[in-house]
């Protein structure tokens, strides 16, 4: 899978979207539209091996590594978490095990979904973005194990 | 009758204004806002007199320890306790409980005892038992309760046997709001010689608390439920057991004479109050229960339950809201679930509005797992809350639907 844009080009591009809205109430209608448009997991990944800790409600994060490229799919119960996801899979997925690692994902804070970020807010950002990298730092590992 | 401008006019947080929006504060359960005299008590003891308590000669100890006394002797006429001794300042109601949970089980539990709990306790009044039962090898009996949100009592009868030794059940359910018919529980197990300990949290807060009068053997709640400061709570036990329990933590101000052969205990309350105590958290409350006596436990009483009746009647006008815990005896607590919607996506969207409400599960997991539900939203009020912000409230529950449907 080639992506059309750069890590960078897709956060600058949330960025804008999100610009035009100064009212939180705005901001959330559009991560309740992305929820909406989650590239969806199957569900028989939703279980608990892939249900995520520490978020208020129930997310599950299905990853899948063709030897370059990490693609995430994913669901939660609830809808603005749902978003959220989405947001953070349109960034990610498809991108290389580096790629993720790396990642410094200043989109967030300019979105101002800042304090969503912090470990005391319970509806888990962290816990997901932490989730992915650890996927991608695990894909990463086997893979280097490998060409050994 | 109780003015409400003014009343508001105590509370400084109230006037606060979140996301440009003003502040409805409806988290009252997890903890309540301060009146400024409260405050004013607080910095007073720092600015005026502080000394460490019951331990000098000097003028600051000496009023310090007046002042703390003093106080202890404003909770004990608050709950009417016989006596000074059986009002023991602690941390908190989890404090309380584990303290109790800890020196009971020591004194009295053997293998193969029985403790009964509810099944709307809050985690807090079932994990210490949980933790005595892992480690005296006893036993957790829990009385269930229906779906209106009424403890089943004769079940309760039914639990109570020859080798139950205490029961723990709370005054008011956080997560329901139900109020506990208490004499019904404490009636039955008294007759079997089985002491009661209730759990206060939720309830002394609210209309009237007379320990005498329903006879409980120990009662606990938290200062910052009550309008007073965090980090000081109370156990109140009657004295029969307080003197026959041991100390659950040793140290400075406990003691009576230390050798290392042998230490004993000081008299009642110091015994369980071990180390420098929260005395500027304990003044504080003590002011606290000042503020709710001036003005006046009939009228705070009157006003929440005019409180309760109209959130109800607006809630339940919304279509799809489904409210847990209809029992008729309530405080004024509105747990509800709206249909198709996260309780998460619910408290995010209020939040934005400027209304605090709590999401998730209470710390009263069991309570949802009867429901077989996930958690609620929770708007927990109180005497200073309004009627205009409970119609807010039901304007920001209607938004929520049209953004989510
Ligand atoms: C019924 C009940 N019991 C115990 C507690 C625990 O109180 P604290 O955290 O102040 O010790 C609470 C607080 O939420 C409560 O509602």
């Amino acid at each position: 899978m080639k992506l059309e844009m750069t890590l960078k080009e897709v956060q600058d591009s949330i960025i804008d979207e999100f610009s035009v809205f100064d009212d939180w109430m705005d901001k959330y209608n559009i991560l309740i539209e992305m929820g909406k448009e989650l590239p969806m997991i199957d569900p028989k990944f939703k279980v608990k091996d892939y249900l995520i800790e520490g978020c208020q409600s129930k997310v599950w994060l299905y990853p899948q590594y063709d030897g370059k490229a990490v693609t995430f799919t994913a669901d939660s119960d609830a809808i603005i978490t749902r978003g959220i996801v989405a947001l953070l899979i349109r960034v990610l997925s498809g991108r290389t095990t580096e790629e993720i690692i790396m990642a410094d994902l200043y989109f967030i804070d300019r979105i101002g979904l800042r304090q969503n970020l912090s470990p005391t807010r319970s509806n888990g950002l962290l816990s997901m973005l932490r989730q992915m990298k650890l996927y991608a730092m695990a894909y990463k590992a086997q893979g280097s194990g490998q060409s050994q | 009758m109780i003015d409400i401008d003014v009343v508001r006019s105590d509370f400084p947080v109230l006037h606060k204004k979140v996301y440009g929006k003003p502040l409805v504060y409806f988290d009252n359960g997890a903890t309540t806002q301060k009146p400024l005299c409260v405050l004013d008590e607080v910095r007073k003891v720092y600015t005026d007199y502080n000394g460490n308590v019951h331990r000098g000669v000097h003028a600051m100890s000496d009023r310090t320890s007046e002042a703390y006394e003093g106080a202890r002797e404003k909770v004990r006429l608050f709950i009417n306790a016989a006596k000074r001794e059986e009002v023991v300042f602690t941390s908190g109601t989890t404090g309380s409980i584990n303290a109790i949970a800890y020196s009971f089980g020591e004194r009295y539990i053997q293998p193969g005892d029985e403790i009964i709990v509810s099944e709307m306790e809050h985690h807090a009044n079932i994990v210490p038992w949980q933790i005595l039962c892992q480690r005296k090898g006893s036993v957790l009996k829990v009385i269930p309760f229906n779906d209106q949100g009424d403890l089943d009592l004769d079940e309760y009868l039914k639990l109570l046997s020859p080798r139950t030794r205490i029961v723990a059940v709370t005054q008011v359910s956080n997560a329901l709001g139900t109020i506990v018919p208490l004499k019904e529980i404490i009636g039955p197990a008294h007759s079997m010689g089985i002491p009661i300990l209730v759990d206060g949290a939720q309830g002394v807060q609210h209309g009237f608390t007379d320990v005498q009068s329903l006879d409980c053997d120990f009662y606990v709640f938290s200062g910052h439920k009550i309008y007073g400061p965090t980090g000081i709570g109370i156990m109140y036990g009657k004295e029969k057991w307080l003197s026959e329990l041991p100390p659950y933590q040793g140290g400075g101000d406990m003691v009576d004479r230390v050798t290392f052969e042998k230490t004993t205990y000081n008299e009642l309350p110091f015994k369980f109050e071990a180390g420098t105590m929260n005395y500027a958290g304990a003044i504080g409350l003590g002011r606290a229960l000042d503020y709710l006596n001036e003005l006046g436990r009939n009228e705070i009483s009157d006003r929440e339950k005019t409180l309760l009746a109209y959130a109800t009647e607006r809630l339940s006008s919304v279509p799809g809201l489904r409210i847990y815990g209809q029992s008729a005896s309530k405080i004024c607590t509105v747990s509800f679930l709206l249909e198709n919607i996260h309780q998460y996506d619910t408290g995010m969207i209020l939040d934005k509005l400027g209304i605090a409400v709590r999401t998730g599960t209470h710390c009263a997991q069991p309570v949802m797992e009867h429901y077989g539900i996930d958690g609620t939203v929770r708007a927990s009020l109180c005497f200073y809350n309004t009627i205009e912000e409970i119609d807010a409230l039901g304007t920001g529950i209607e938004k929520v639907i049209s953004m989510f449907s």
